[in-house]
């Protein structure tokens, strides 16, 4: 069936676009439904009412809204994202160092998720029902329940001010993004945890895990080899796209910590009423998020060959 | 037999296959109730915890004798103390009491657009698995859209476009909060639509928006009820975020993210001022996702984690 993966492979990627597509959409529409004239509102009270006019018109905001969406679209096709109000630079020239700041982030931050989940989800799976499990789970609930600024202000607190361990905020060497990266990977950790343990005990009850114990295979062997491998499955999904929530949901941990990634710098550009730079960061966090469902519908689809023969 | 016409009388509403009457549906409360009461304590333990909270919220100036806006210098950024249990800010306002009237604006957050959300995202989801076809198609595009936003960008673009102030924020978190619930009541339309007793009423005639009415919703009613306690968490912890971020409810109103937000220049030397609202989001986020998850496991025990 190998015409059906290819028209369905197709087709995800036809919705991805049109997703992406419909959030440039919106957000062009949001944008310019707010009431006044943004120069106006850039340059002051001061500013008469030709200097708005003139500035307007260079920067295409008096053409009506299909055509300014159009050359918008047309612009970013060739990598034109316009230039930023208060920053006075091209919107591509901000927004690249901003993401790769908030890649080696989420990179450090998906590092503790998944070590520190999968570790706890497996040990909890393997002691099932006994105070340990209890305790993790508990502790993982925990996880998702604490609002980011809260843990990022503990750890600051602990860490930095209170044990001189780290760093308070700002990114001069690799030890400051350890604890930006444990705020932000910590309620990712708790997911990751209560996922591995239930698809590991879901699997230890499977009759392929008595055949390799017949076989001779030890305890450890059994759940590494066996049980966690087919168990990584739903898991590697989450991942997927926990990264990419990972990349875009770094809003308050970059605040918190100083870091100049694309979450702060949307949160600058709303507080700066910087229209393109906001169009550009949040066209780029859709994208990635898109991009994210797509491999995880890809990797679930070459790492399980039920899915895979479109059965 | 109808002696007019000899024949049986089309059955009533109540003999329609599938129809839930009002008695069953104590019988399943009390269920429920004693379920939670013997498999899960912390939910209990939990909704009595809400309770508590929601009361403070309502009795809130009977309970503290300051206002929550008294400002006074003399005793500002004061610890700890038995006149001022969690202290007092950096305008000498007593924190406990700002908590208290917070309360009623986080709770309120909390809940009021997570229903509105949950009703809007119920009808949306439903019509789209019942009809099916183009609609189904152009609807699950939209909530795509919507969804391929992490919550807090999207509810950032909505601040900026409507501007500050407590009922954007309700209108943002609606805004943002259907489509998630869209999809789950979708999926669970489409599973039920393919029963018999569904079949049997649409051969008898029903009209869709009636099967709709008495037969899908009913039996959705378990998973939105676990939805709702599973989303007002998260809008609780989206509002949050958003004060923080200094983009939702303005001094000199009160709300949990915001006085975390002011506390936060006093961090090193005064903590209470961001310890106790902390405490307060993370007790109460903590309440209604032990409860969801208690209330998941004996109502719905397919619907997964998310």
């Amino acid at each position: 069936m190998r015409g059906n993966a290819t028209t369905s492979l197709l087709r995800r990627l036809l919705y991805s676009l049109i997703t992406i597509v419909g959030v440039a959409a919106l957000v062009f529409v949001l944008l310019r439904m707010v009431p006044g004239n943004p120069v106006a509102t850039l340059l002051g009270e001061r500013a008469d009412a030709e200097t708005v006019e003139r500035i307007s018109s260079s920067l295409g905001l008096d053409k009506p809204l299909p055509v300014q969406f159009a050359d918008y679209v047309l612009g970013a096709l060739s990598g034109d994202f316009g230039e930023s109000f208060t920053l006075g630079k091209p919107v591509v020239d901000l927004i690249g160092p901003a993401f790769m700041n908030t890649l080696r982030l989420a990179i450090a931050a998906a590092l503790v998720a998944w070590v520190v989940g999968i570790a706890c989800g497996l040990f909890a799976a393997t002691h099932k029902g006994a105070l340990v499990d209890r305790l993790f789970m508990g502790i993982s609930l925990l996880g998702v329940s604490l609002p980011v600024f809260m843990v990022a202000m503990l750890l600051q607190y602990v860490f930095a001010r209170y044990l001189h361990w780290l760093p308070v905020a700002g990114i001069s060497d690799w030890t400051g993004y350890v604890l930006p990266a444990i705020a932000l990977g910590w309620g990712s950790a708790g997911s990751v945890a209560r996922l591995v343990r239930s698809s590991v005990i879901e699997e230890l009850q499977q009759d392929y895990i008595d055949t390799a114990r017949a076989k001779g295979r030890t305890k450890r062997q059994v759940l590494v080899l066996h049980a966690l491998r087919n168990a990584m499955l739903p898991v590697i999904t989450l991942m997927a796209m926990q990264f990419s929530g990972l990349l875009s949901g770094a809003f308050i941990t970059e605040t918190v910590f100083s870091i100049n990634g694309i979450g702060r710098l949307s949160v600058q550009a709303i507080t700066g009423r910087d229209i393109p730079l906001l169009q550009g960061t949040t066209l780029l966090i859709a994208f990635v998020i898109v991009m994210g469902n797509l491999v995880a519908d890809l990797l679930y689809g070459i790492s399980d060959p039920r899915v895979r023969k479109g059965v | 037999m109808d002696p007019s016409t000899g024949f049986d009388v089309l059955p009533m509403a109540e003999d329609e296959p599938g129809h839930v009457p009002a008695s069953a549906a104590f019988d399943r409360i009390a269920y429920v109730l004693r379920r939670l009461a013997r498999d899960h304590k912390t939910a209990i333990v939990s909704a009595v915890v809400i309770v508590l909270f929601v009361l403070g919220a309502v009795f809130a100036p009977v309970l503290t004798p300051y206002d929550y806006n008294d400002i006074n210098l003399s005793q500002r950024l004061s610890p700890p103390s038995l006149e001022h249990l969690f202290g007092t800010d950096e305008g000498g306002r007593d924190i406990l009491t700002r908590m208290l009237y917070g309360s009623r604006v986080s709770l309120i957050i909390g809940v009021v657009p997570t229903l509105l959300s949950i009703a809007a995202g119920t009808l949306i989801g439903m019509v789209a698995g019942y009809v099916g076809g183009k609609v189904d198609t152009v609807i699950m595009r939209v909530a795509d859209v919507v969804m391929s936003f992490p919550s807090m960008l999207l509810a950032m673009v909505v601040m900026y476009t409507l501007g500050d102030g407590t009922i954007n924020v309700f209108f943002t978190m609606v805004l943002v909060g259907w489509a998630g619930i869209a999809r789950v009541v979708r999926s669970e339309t489409l599973k039920l639509k393919e029963r018999e007793y569904v079949e049997a009423a649409r051969i008898m005639g029903v009209r869709p928006t009636r099967i709709m009415l008495r037969h899908l919703l009913p039996n959705c009613l378990p998973t939105i009820i676990v939805l709702f306690t599973l989303e007002v968490p998260s809008s609780i912890l989206t509002e949050s975020g958003l004060s923080f971020l200094g983009m939702g409810v303005q001094p000199p109103n009160a709300s949990w993210g915001l006085m975390v937000s002011a506390g936060r220049v006093f961090l090193y030397h005064a903590p209470w001022l961001c310890f106790a609202p902390c405490l307060a989001i993370m007790v109460i986020v903590l309440a209604f996702n032990y409860l969801g998850d208690g209330l998941r496991d004996v109502l719905d025990p397919h619907l997964q984690s998310q």
